[in-house]
C-alpha cells in the first residue's frame, strides 16, 4: 500500500512525464512545419510543454527528498518507472495526426489544469494555474486547425478523420485512476477524472462535428500507463532523450 | 534618359546615408543584389535550424533543451523576418524557396557542415553565431530600411545565442576528460568554416564594389573578419581551448592577430555542392516543403469558404 | 496551387494603452491564423499586450515623389507648437 508521500510523487511524474514526453514529440517538428510560421507555433507549444515538466519534476523531486533533481528524474529514469499517457507518446505522423492528437490532449489537459487549479496542495495549484493558460492557447490552435483540415479538401479531411480513427483508443487512458488518485482524491489534492469526462467528450464532439468529422468508434480502449506498461515507442524516445546522461554519467552539462 | 536620373537621385540620397524604402525608386542592380543577399541570408536562417534541431531530442538537460529550443526557433524567426523585408522588394517567398529549390539561391556554406556532437552545439552558438553576429552588426546600417530594420531586430534577439554557445563550451571545459576532448574536437572542425563564413578575400569579392557604392554592405570581409577572430581568440584562452591555427599570433604593430591562410580549395568545394551535408540539407527542405503543400492547400480551401 | 498562403502586416501594442506599432509581416490563411502567428513570432519576448494584423493588400502607402507636397507645407505652421507662444513674465505653466 502506498504511502501519501509516495502517492503525490506518482501523481507528480505522471502529470510530468506527459507534458515532458509531449514536449518531445512536438519538439520533433522543428525544421518540418507545413509552413515557417507554423513551425514557430509547435516549437513554442513544445517549450510550454517541456517548462511544465520541469516543474512537475522538480516537485517531485522535492517530495521524495533523496537529493535528486528534476534532470534526474527525466534522465536516469527506466522506462517502466515513466508514467505518461501512451497519447503522448505516439509518433508525431503527419500535420493531421499531429493536429488530432494536440486536439485529444489539450482538450484533456484545459479541463484537467483548471480543476487541479483548486487542488489543495498549493504548489500544484500554481503550476495548474500557469498551465491552464497555456494549454487554453494549444485548445484554440488545435481546434482552428482542426475546423481547416476538417473541411479543408478532401484530402486533409480524410487524413485528420484516419487520425482520430487511430488515435480514439487512447482516449479512455486519459480518465484512468489508480491507486494514487484513491489516496489524493480524499485529501483534495487530486481530481476526479470521472467528472472529466463528459465535458472532454461533449467538447469533442462539438468541435469533430464543426469540422466535418465523423466521430470515431471505441470498440477497445487501450491503456497501461499507470501501471508503466507503455507502446514500444517510449523506449525509443527515452534511449535518444537520455542518451548523453547515460553515455557520460560523471558529466555535468 | 530616366533611368540615370533615378540613379542619380537614388546615389546622392545614399550619399546622404539616408534609407531607401520599398516604394522609393532604385536601380535594378541595386534591387537585384539585395534579393540575391537578403534571400539567402534567410534561405541560411532557416536551413541552420537543421544542424542544431538534429541535438533538441538529445539535449542533456531540462534547461538546455529550452534554450536550444527557443534558439533555434530564433533562427526561424529570423528567416522569417528576412523573407519579409525580401518580399517589399516585389519577389514571393514562394518564388525565393524555388531559387533554393533549383539552386539559383544559396545559404551560408557553414550550414553544409554536421553537428556531429553536444559540443558542436556550443561550437556552433559560439563561433557561428559569434561570427554571424559581427556581420549583422555592420548590416544594421545597411542602406535598404526593411532590411536594416530586420537587422536591428535579429541583433536584438541573437545577443543570447553567442553566450549560449559559450556557455556549453565552458561547461564542457570545467567538466571531465571526455567532455574536454569533446569541445576541443569541435573547435577543431568548426574554426576554419566560421573564418570562411565572412566569404573570400577582398581582393577576390566577385559583389562587393557595388555593394559599397550602395552602402549595402558596410565593412569589408576581411576587416568583419579581422574583428571576429579578435574577440574570439581571448575568449577560448579564457576556459583553455586551443585555436587549430599554428600561425595565429598576436602583432603587436598592427594591434591584431596574424592569422594563418583559409583553405579555399575546401571553400569552393563546398561552395559547389560537395560538403559532407550539402546533399542531405536540400532534400530535408525539399522533402519538408513537398510534405507540407497538402495542409497549406487546406487552410487556403479552408479560407476561401469563410467568405 | 500551392502558395505561402497570404501576406499580412502586424502591429503590436506593447503596453495596455501605448500605441500599435508595425512590427512586420506574417503569412497565414485566415485571420485566426494571422493572429496567432503573429503572436507566435512577434511576442516572444513579452512584447506584446495586444495585436492588430492586417492583410498586406489593404495598406495604401504615400508615394515618396509626393513627400515634399503632403509633409513640407507643415514645416512653416509654427503656430500649432506651444514654443511658439511667449509666456508673460511670472505665470505658472497649466
Amino acid at each position: 500500500m502506498m504511502n501519501k508521500q509516495e502517492a503525490i510523487f506518482k501523481y507528480l511524474v505522471r502529470l510530468g512525464d506527459c507534458a515532458l514526453i509531449h514536449g518531445h514529440r512536438l519538439s520533433e517538428w522543428c525544421s518540418r512545419g507545413p509552413i515557417l510560421e507554423e513551425d514557430l507555433a509547435l516549437t513554442n507549444m513544445a517549450l510550454d510543454n517541456i517548462g511544465r515538466a520541469q516543474a512537475f519534476l522538480k516537485y517531485a523531486a522535492e517530495v521524495q527528498g533523496n537529493g535528486l533533481s528534476e534532470d534526474d528524474l527525466a534522465y536516469k529514469r527506466d522506462e517502466r518507472a515513466f508514467y505518461n499517457n501512451l497519447l503522448t507518446e505516439l509518433p508525431i505522423g503527419d500535420f493531421a495526426f499531429t493536429i488530432a492528437k494536440q486536439l485529444l490532449l489539450s482538450v484533456f489537459e484545459n479541463i484537467q489544469m483548471q480543476a487541479l487549479c483548486k487542488s489543495a496542495d498549493a504548489t500544484i495549484a500554481g503550476i495548474a494555474a500557469k498551465s491552464h493558460k497555456e494549454v487554453r492557447y494549444h485548445l484554440t490552435h488545435a481546434r482552428d486547425w482542426t475546423m481547416r483540415l476538417g473541411k479543408g479538401t478532401l484530402e486533409s479531411n480524410t487524413r485528420l478523420q484516419q487520425a482520430f480513427n487511430q488515435l480514439w483508443m487512447y482516449t479512455g487512458e486519459l480518465f484512468e485512476m489508480y491507486e494514487e488518485d484513491a489516496i489524493l482524491n480524499k485529501q483534495g489534492i487530486a481530481i476526479d477524472l470521472n467528472e472529466l469526462k463528459t465535458p472532454y467528450y461533449n467538447t469533442i464532439t462539438s468541435i469533430l462535428n464543426d469540422s466535418n468529422i465523423k466521430m470515431p468508434v471505441a470498440d477497445y480502449m487501450q491503456t497501461g500507463s499507470r501501471k508503466g506498461i507503455h507502446t514500444e515507442y517510449l523506449g525509443h524516445i527515452l534511449s535518444e532523450m537520455q542518451y548523453l546522461q547515460r553515455a557520460y554519467p560523471d558529466a555535468k552539462w | 534618359m530616366e533611368s540615370v536620373i533615378v540613379s542619380s537621385d537614388f546615389q546622392s540620397k545614399i550619399d546622404q546615408d539616408a534609407n531607401i524604402e520599398p516604394k522609393d525608386s532604385m536601380p535594378d542592380a541595386y534591387r537585384e543584389h539585395l534579393i540575391r543577399q537578403i534571400s539567402q541570408h534567410a534561405h541560411s536562417e532557416v536551413i541552420g535550424m537543421q544542424p542544431e534541431g538534429n541535438w533538441i531530442t538529445r539535449a542533456p538537460s531540462l534547461r538546455a533543451k529550452q534554450i536550444l529550443l527557443a534558439k533555434i526557433q530564433d533562427e526561424g524567426g529570423h528567416g522569417l523576418y528576412l523573407y519579409s523585408a525580401a518580399e517589399t522588394l516585389g519577389i514571393s517567398r514562394d518564388e525565393m524557396i524555388r531559387q533554393l529549390h533549383s539552386g539559383k539561391a544559396k545559404y551560408s556554406n557553414i550550414f553544409n557542415y554536421p553537428a556531429l556532437t553536444w559540443a558542436d552545439i556550443g561550437a556552433i552558438g559560439w563561433l557561428v553565431d559569434g561570427a554571424a553576429i559581427v556581420n549583422q552588426v555592420s548590416l544594421q546600417r545597411t542602406s535598404y530600411g526593411p532590411y536594416a530594420r530586420a537587422m536591428v531586430r535579429i541583433c536584438k534577439e541573437e545577443s543570447f545565442h553567442q553566450r549560449q554557445g559559450y556557455e556549453i563550451m565552458t561547461k564542457m571545459m570545467n567538466g571531465t576528460e571526455a567532455q574536454k576532448q569533446m569541445a576541443q574536437d569541435a573547435m577543431n572542425r568548426w574554426w576554419w568554416p566560421s573564418l570562411m563564413m565572412f566569404g573570400p578575400h577582398d581582393s577576390d569579392s566577385p559583389h562587393s564594389g557595388n555593394a559599397f557604392t550602395w552602402k549595402i554592405k558596410r565593412k569589408s570581409n576581411d576587416e568583419l573578419r579581422q574583428k571576429f577572430i579578435d574577440k574570439t581568440v581571448q575568449q577560448a584562452e579564457v576556459i583553455g581551448l586551443t585555436i587549430p591555427d599554428p600561425e595565429l599570433r598576436w602583432n603587436e604593430t598592427k594591434q591584431m592577430y596574424d592569422h594563418g591562410e583559409i583553405n579555399w580549395e575546401e571553400f569552393k568545394r563546398v561552395i559547389n555542392g560537395n560538403g559532407p551535408c550539402n546533399r542531405q540539407r536540400m532534400e530535408h527542405h525539399m522533402h519538408v516543403h513537398a510534405e507540407g503543400a497538402w495542409v497549406r492547400e487546406a487552410a487556403e480551401a479552408y479560407a476561401k469558404q469563410q467568405h | 496551387m500551392d502558395t505561402q498562403l497570404d501576406l499580412w502586416e502586424v502591429f503590436i501594442q506593447g503596453k495596455s494603452g501605448g500605441n500599435y506599432t508595425h512590427a512586420g509581416s506574417v503569412h497565414a490563411a485566415d485571420s485566426n491564423m494571422a493572429l496567432q502567428n503573429a503572436r507566435d513570432i512577434y511576442t516572444r519576448r513579452n512584447e506584446g499586450s495586444s495585436i492588430w494584423v492586417i492583410p498586406s493588400k489593404y495598406v495604401v502607402a504615400s508615394n515618396p515623389e509626393d513627400a515634399d507636397m503632403l509633409f513640407d507645407p507643415a514645416n512653416e505652421k509654427i503656430y500649432r507648437h506651444p514654443t511658439f507662444y511667449v509666456m508673460p513674465e511670472g505665470a505658472k505653466q497649466i
